[in-house]
């Protein structure tokens, strides 16, 4: 406002200001490096515009609100997208996402506000609205932050960073478009359906559940870590009309990564929210039928392939393959929600445990055993755990380090900046100009740095080769040199199993099944686990809950013997 | 873990410092530079209340990548630090004092100053009084930085001698050094703390202008203020000023007294002993006896040939006297249960012997006193040093025989 220098170029004095906050020539555009640091003093920016009328409140509320459904849409959208270009069917967009989609909006329209849904509202944008302060048109379209207390930046950003969950109740939705809607908020039942980024990925699996597609949810989940389904900064592709305003931002941009748990249990209540009828059956030939997805992990595990019988037979003995075990009904409160990943691992944990105890001492002896028959051997060679274990151990550690260092090199600022209030534009403006000139400077001092790979999408993240000839890879190892033969079967030679816990927790009341504790259990049986939640990328204790919940379905028999026998 | 919801924004900036730590530590420069990129954004979100901030954090490790990475440059530290001064109100004058240090170090005197100038004249509100402590340690920089100009205007002024028209300007120059100087210098000396540096500048200077009175009272407040740490080099100082200015030996041996009480094994105490051996005053010999055994109770001193000839010559002379033999009994008292390990042993006879002859004749002689003509020590010395046919040692021989009932008197 105040810059009256002549232009370098067209030597007019004819001032306008870019979304980066530098002055340009309205005449020739030519831009100056100069950065508006004049703080707007103009807007009254702490205290609410009491002035703005009811009406136009009201119509700014629903605006506001049609705002933040047409990005989550978006996001929707574009997330749909990639899960077509990774193969997903493309119904998925068109047909499945978007139904479940105008399905909500349609519960919760009408939830939304007073007036019943259809009636078209005009979306005023503050652009729009007469009874801002300031009447600049230019300077709105920046400044779009209005009528709210912004309040203090720090407590936005430390309560964005430190939440992991954006849960609904604790988002203060009085700053967003709706003024009154925190009131409003305590008195809706439906609140907790209110949309969130953590949600967007609840719909996709939800999607992909309904379609029985070849991807689990810690699959999509890892997909989303890796970049190729967008999550993080998705906003910066919202066309301009969706400009964000102060606290709206929120919402959208989130730093932190969805926990699994979090996903699942949204996509259920969702389900229920929907009133949708039963999913399509999972059948013994669906992807997501443990018989299948043991197969999978067995072979990303490298484990041999004779497992499988052993997988199988656990699966029938607990009947957890059974379709109406498998399909999900929503708003079925008896049943257990199925984790098909979780389960499909642990079934192979109970499994490894059948045969090798895993009680960080028999399991080398049998090892030591099969070693000694392998010398004899001449068939393929006998599955040695030792062997295994060293092999597996060496790769977990490599893709630790790996991790470690793609987590480090996370950048999770986009180069849009994003200003919470008008006040602290130009302050966030320069400190960003102060990053990426030190991005700029240390980037040259780094030398020839490639930059950080994105890895490719891909459904199998270890893979072993029988074509390799070290000997890495065990698919093809038998299980023979730990089996023994009685009445003509094969049986493991171990005649031992330990429970991981006798009594399961009620998952309600505690939300776990069993407690997991690192120190409490076999060295081999956390491996077991560190193995599978790196699979899977959740925590072991996940992995644990399911191990819990198939042994005991699995000596359901011997445990109700011994409770008689207690009670005599 | 592989959990990767547990890693969000803050915790995955923390294992990014983790990388930049570790690559420091193990001097990778490269690498160090690498993850520092990655962490810079951090900044945007650099609202938190812990004690070390996102931009003290960036301001501490930009600069020590800077600083040692074999592409760097003044420039480049230049650079980096002038946004690092914008970022903290709170910090910006201590950013500008490290910022002149980096200068000094590279050599850059003027770049230097200018900045410790331009940091000066900062003002900002409250903070100028809060920091009030930086602005005083910049200009007592200033004034050592004004202090190096004058000395080398006085360095010209000494060479030229005889042109006397030149001289004028360089003269007026110097002079003009010497006000900014000694204004800010006095400033900071004021102050409680260790300003050695500064004091010693400061009296040069006064020194030079016949100001002694005040270089005096200057390094007594340095020496003698209760509020002042204990500084021993404050007491050097003094002692060295008025050696310097022909003082009395009364005053110096009271200086040197306290330098005594706050480090004995300082290496003024031989001087010191020296100083008191020769003094007619009975009660100061007796403190030169205590001084030099106090000397050789430490180990830095073990193979000092001068502690021990100072020892050994007082002893003999304190022998032949047969006077005060009390003394050595006194002194001795606290000592023969250590000393004959510490000092005396076999294997130190040899060593000494081997390494050095004046060391061990020295050590020979005192042994000799202390422990009798049978001790380990002063047997194998002179032993060797008779079979070598050093005269000395045959002399030193004698004279042990002579007074070994010396030693028996002491010891009982």
């Amino acid at each position: 406002r105040d810059f009256n220098e002549r232009c370098a170029q067209c030597s007019e004095v004819n001032w306008g200001l870019t979304d980066g906050g530098r002055f340009y020539c309205r005449s020739c555009h030519n831009v100056t490096e100069k950065i508006t640091d004049v703080p707007n003093t103009d807007f009254a920016s702490n205290t609410k515009i009491q002035t703005v009328s009811k009406s136009v409140r009201k119509q700014e509320k629903t605006g506001c609100e049609k705002k933040i459904c047409e990005g989550f849409q978006l996001v929707l959208r574009k997330q749909a997208e990639a899960l077509q270009a990774l193969g997903v069917c493309p119904q998925i967009k068109d047909e499945v996402l978007w139904n479940f989609w105008r399905c909500y909006l349609q519960k919760t329209k009408q939830a939304y506000c007073d007036r019943p849904a259809g009636e078209t509202v005009e979306p005023l944008s503050v652009c729009d609205s007469g009874t801002d302060v300031d009447s600049d048109p230019e300077r709105l379209s920046l400044y779009s932050s209005l009528s709210e207390s912004e309040g203090d930046l720090q407590t936005d950003c430390s309560f964005v960073s430190s939440t992991s969950k954006v849960s609904e109740s604790t988002l203060v939705h009085s700053r967003s478009g709706s003024v009154d809607g925190s009131l409003y908020l305590m008195k809706n039942p439906k609140e907790k359906m209110r949309m969130t980024m953590p949600m967007t990925l609840s719909f996709c699996y939800m999607a992909l559940l309904w379609m029985r597609e070849t991807m689990t949810l810690s699959e999509l989940l890892r997909f989303v870590f890796e970049g190729h389904i967008p999550y993080l900064n998705v906003f910066q592709h919202f066309p301009e009309k969706m400009k964000l305003r102060g606290p709206d931002i929120k919402i959208f941009c989130v730093e932190s990564w969805p926990s699994y748990e979090e996903v699942f249990n949204k996509m259920h209540e969702l389900a229920e929210f929907l009133d949708l009828p039963r999913f399509p059956d999972v059948t013994d030939s669906c992807f997501l039928h443990p018989d299948m997805l043991c197969m999978k992990y067995l072979m990303e595990a490298n484990l041999p392939d004779e497992m499988h019988n052993w997988t199988c037979r656990v699966v029938k003995k607990t009947c957890i393959g059974e379709v109406d075990f498998l399909t999900l009904v929503p708003g079925n409160k008896s049943t257990r929600k199925v984790k098909y990943d979780v389960l499909a691992a642990a079934v192979i944990v109970v499994v490894l445990k059948l045969l090798f105890l895993l009680d960080d001492n028999y399991e080398w002896l049998l090892s030591d055993f099969a070693q000694e028959r392998n010398k004899n051997n001449e068939d393929g060679p006998y599955f040695e755990l030792k062997k295994w274990y060293k092999v597996l151990k060496c790769t977990l550690d490599v893709e630790q380090k790996k991790l470690d260092e793609r987590r480090a090199k996370y950048l999770w600022r986009c180069e849009k900046p994003l200003f919470y209030s008008a006040k602290k534009k130009s302050k966030v403006l320069k400190r960003r100009q102060i990053v990426v000139n030190l991005q700029n400077q240390f980037g040259r001092l780094s030398g020839s740095v490639q930059p950080a790979e994105k890895p490719n999408p891909s459904s199998f993240q270890l893979r072993w080769s029988e074509e390799n000839t070290d000997g890495s890879c065990f698919h093809g190892h038998s299980l023979k040199g730990i089996l023994q033969e009685k009445c003509g079967l094969l049986t493991a030679m171990n005649p031992r199993y330990w429970l991981c816990t006798l009594k399961l927790c009620n998952e309600k009341l505690c939300g776990h099944l069993a407690h997991y504790g690192e120190a409490d259990f076999p060295h081999s049986y956390h491996f077991v686990l560190r193995l599978f939640s790196f699979l899977l990328r959740i925590e072991p204790s996940y992995i644990h809950d399911e191990v819990c919940m198939i042994e005991h379905k699995l000596f359901n028999k011997k445990l109700c013997k011994k409770k008689k026998k207690k009670r005599k | 873990s592989f959990c990767e919801s547990k890693f969000n924004f803050k915790k995955c900036k923390e294992l990014c410092l983790n990388f930049i730590q570790d690559a420091m530590l193990q001097k990778q420069w490269k690498r160090a530079a690498e993850f520092l990129t990655f962490y810079v954004e951090a900044l945007e979100k650099d609202f938190s209340r812990e004690p070390v901030g996102v931009s003290e954090i960036i301001w501490r490790i930009g600069s020590e990548i800077l600083r040692h990475h074999p592409n760097s440059s003044v420039k480049e530290f230049n650079a980096f630090i002038e946004p690092i001064k914008t970022l903290s109100v709170k910090r910006y004058l201590k950013v500008c004092l490290e910022h002149a240090f980096y200068l000094l170090h590279n050599g850059l005197i003027d770049e230097a100053y200018q900045n410790l100038s331009l940091a000066e004249s900062w003002r900002f509100g409250e903070q100028t009084i809060i920091q009030d402590k930086e602005v005083k340690l910049i200009q007592a920089y200033m004034g050592l930085l004004d202090y190096y100009k004058w000395s080398k205007q006085k360095n010209i002024l000494l060479e030229h001698g005889e042109e006397e028209f030149e001289d004028l300007s360089v003269e007026q120059e110097m002079h003009s050094y010497f006000r900014k100087a000694a204004v800010n210098l006095k400033e900071i000396i004021k102050m409680p703390g260790v300003w050695d540096q500064f004091v010693q500048c400061y009296v040069d200077m006064l020194e030079f202008y016949g100001d002694h009175n005040e270089a005096r009272q200057v390094l007594n407040e340095y020496a003698y203020n209760p509020e002042f740490p204990t500084n021993p080099n404050a007491h050097v100082y003094l002692y060295q000023f008025l050696k310097r200015h022909g003082e009395s030996k009364k005053s110096l041996i009271s200086v040197l007294k306290i330098l005594h009480d706050i480090v004995p094994s300082h290496e003024l105490m031989i001087d010191f002993n020296t100083m008191l051996q020769k003094s007619k005053k009975r009660k100061r010999r007796r403190l030169g006896l205590e001084v030099i055994f106090a000397v050789l109770d430490y180990a830095g001193c073990k193979e000092n040939v001068k502690a021990w000839s100072c020892l050994a010559r007082q002893v003999k002379q304190i022998v032949m006297s047969e006077k005060h033999l009390a003394w050595i009994k006194q002194e001795w008292n606290s000592r023969k249960d250590w000393w004959p390990a510490f000092h005396f042993s076999r294997y130190l006879a040899k060593k000494n012997w081997q390494e050095n002859e004046s060391l061990s004749y020295e050590k020979a002689l005192v042994a000799g006193i202390l422990l009798g003509r049978d001790c380990k020590y002063f047997k194998y010395v002179s032993h060797k040093g008779c079979k070598a046919q050093v005269k000395r040692f045959r002399i030193l021989k004698k004279f042990v025989n002579k007074h070994n009932p010396v030693y028996l008197r002491i010891s009982d």
